[in-house]
């Protein structure tokens, strides 16, 4: 049985829809993400699920059993969850030790200072428990936060954008030990970020959430290379769309060539796969091109000229453009250092094709889609 | 030329130091009620029960609209009867110092709910979210994490309060109670140096008051640095 289940979870402020009908399953001891953009609702959700606000419609259900429905809403504090804030929220006026052990509540004073020392072992902040909050850095408050989460043992433990605070660096190593931590507690997590390195990192499973509604659920790895729409396929790594034509069931054709795809390409003409055998659809599809899909070879006859490149260390990303004015991008090792104006050969090397029916009904509104290639 | 006669203040000194203890007796009884009766109106008035919270700023409006000094005289003139009849007491018992006491707690408790208030609030909203988070119920949660920060908060501001009480106290002359301004009044009023009477009340008020204050400040510049 999974851990933790929302059912087609509604939550509205007013007439303003945050959270439309979603569902997902976490299962125990799995980490999952809820990632997307700013205001896309997905801390919303997180607070449904923690229980600090009301739900318009569905259920959260807890272990079997239903902690939120409309009409009814079972306390925070009734939930046996652990919560790490954005800002951390520790207590200013209490001790290290005091802040970790504040959820043990009936526990004896051994028993609490033994899960303290534990817990503060684990976070790497042994001895430090005599300290006042203000007086640890950032990485470290973080370190406590979570600590004072995972004290109590919680079944569930909510962390919301718990990284935001802090710099790159801290946040890449933090996002892997907190993935550690967790898996040692055995806890079942759900982490919302906006940040895609972070949600890759630490989670097992993410939900892609745009305008209220679940894109896509799914490992990190399928989302990067099989989006399930136009917003997850810009929203995840970077690429482009070229436009495409179906030759066969598994055949398109793009300006640098022909692809051949595992999976049947699906026809813009609704017909699901015509096979490109009925000429008159002109089966057009927009292809998703990744920078890794598009690999620098001098001796490849297509060629593209260098509109722009961003230097990354061990890597340039190209912006190409193709003598039929198509842009792509190419991720190419950096002592390939080429000018900007200057023609360089290419050639695909695609593992997945994804291709999406061009014109068809989008997914969100055309404003929402930015342009894929910045 | 007005000619000083400072006289009648050596004599009088012991009367004035009992009118100083009535003054600080009230200062002291109406800071702890207000505190504590003002914690309680916060609560209510930042409570999501309706009638609490209405009730909570009737009470804390209505003793903001009106003068302390119109307050006094009411207690002044309805709660002795009031408690001479509750506890069957002979009418005409000295009652003015309990009903300036009750007056002044009621009165200043609807100040002081209003500085608990913005201390309350002062507190971030994530650290009622984190105690419930860690199980704590809305009452544990006030007691243990919110009412300590507000309060810490809030320290300069109750002293600064409790300032303006002290002088406030000299308002009790209404009910002819005799605290510091009263014993020194009468006292100036008995010998016909009014004037000498009322200066001397002036400066040990100024050099308690003003005391207190610096006080109030190096301890806001302790806990409040920068």
């Amino acid at each position: 049985m999974a851990h933790l289940e929302i059912h087609n979870l509604v939550q509205r402020y007013g007439a303003h829809v945050v959270v439309q009908d979603v569902s997902f399953q976490v299962e125990t001891g799995h980490i999952a993400c809820l990632l997307g953009p700013s205001g896309c609702g997905k801390t919303t959700l997180l607070r449904c699920i923690a229980g600090f606000e009301e739900v318009a419609g569905g259920e959260v259900r807890l272990d079997g059993v239903s902690v939120s429905r409309p009409g009814f809403r079972l306390p925070p504090e009734r939930r046996k969850i652990g919560m790490v804030f954005q800002d951390y929220a520790l207590f200013p006026h209490l001790t290290v030790d005091q802040n970790v052990a504040f959820g043990l509540g009936q526990a004896s004073a051994a028993e609490k200072q033994a899960r303290v020392e534990h817990l503060l072992a684990l976070v790497g902040l042994q001895g430090q428990g005599y300290k006042y909050p203000h007086e640890l850095s950032g990485g470290q408050q973080q370190r406590v936060a979570l600590a004072r989460a995972l004290a109590p043992r919680p079944q569930l433990i909510l962390l919301d954008e718990p990284f935001s605070n802090l710099d790159v660096d801290l946040r890449e190593r933090l996002s892997l030990e907190v993935r550690d931590i967790l898996k040692e507690e055995g806890c079942t997590a759900i982490l919302v970020t906006h940040d895609q390195h972070e949600a890759f990192a630490m989670a097992d499973e993410i939900g892609i959430v745009a305008e209220g509604r679940i894109q896509q659920w799914d490992s990190p790895y399928n989302l990067y290379h099989q989006p399930a729409n136009r917003f997850v396929a810009d929203f995840i790594g970077q690429g482009v769309l070229v436009p495409g034509r179906v030759i066969g069931e598994h055949q398109v054709r793009i300006d640098l060539g022909t692809l051949n795809s595992v999976s049947p390409v699906e026809c813009s003409k609704g017909c699901g796969t015509c096979n490109g055998a009925r000429a008159e659809h002109q089966c057009q599809v927009d292809v998703l091109l990744r920078p890794d899909d598009v690999v620098h070879d001098d001796a490849s006859s297509t060629r593209a000229r260098v509109l722009n490149k961003a230097f990354r260390g061990a890597d340039i990303l190209y912006t190409l453009e193709l003598t039929g004015g198509t842009r792509v991008l190419s991720l190419v090792p950096s002592h390939h250092n080429h000018a900007l104006g200057e023609e360089i050969g290419i050639r695909l090397d695609v593992d997945h094709v994804v291709a999406f029916r061009s014109h068809q009904p989008a997914d969100l509104p055309a404003s929402r889609i930015p342009n894929l290639a910045r | 030329m007005y000619e000083f006669d400072w006289s009648s203040i050596p004599g009088s000194l012991p009367f004035l130091w009992d009118g100083m203890k009535i003054s600080l007796e009230i200062t002291l009884q109406a800071i702890v009620v207000g505190i504590v009766w003002g914690t309680l109106l916060a609560m209510m008035r930042l409570s999501s029960i309706k009638p609490l919270s209405l009730f909570a700023a009737g009470y804390v409006n209505l003793f903001r609209a009106v003068p302390l000094v119109m307050v006094l005289l009411w207690f002044f003139l309805i709660v002795p009867r009031f408690i001479e009849q509750l506890f069957g007491l002979p009418t005409g018992t000295d009652l003015r110092l309990t009903s300036a006491m009750i007056g002044f707690a009621l009165f200043e408790s609807a100040y002081y709910s209003e500085i608990i208030r913005a201390g309350i609030q002062s507190v971030p909203k994530g650290q009622m979210a984190a105690c419930q988070a860690l199980g704590m119920t809305y009452g544990q949660s006030m007691r243990l994490v919110i009412l300590p920060q507000a309060f810490r908060n809030m320290v300069p501001l109750l002293l600064t309060q409790g300032i303006i009480l002290f002088q406030d106290t000299s308002l009790v002359y209404v009910s002819a109670l005799a605290d510091f301004f009263g014993a020194a009044y009468k006292v100036g009023d008995r010998d016909g140096r009014l004037v000498e009477m009322l200066l001397f009340a002036g400066a040990v008020y100024f050099v308690i008051c003003f005391a207190a204050s610096q006080l109030v400040k190096r301890l806001q510049k302790k806990y409040h640095p920068a």
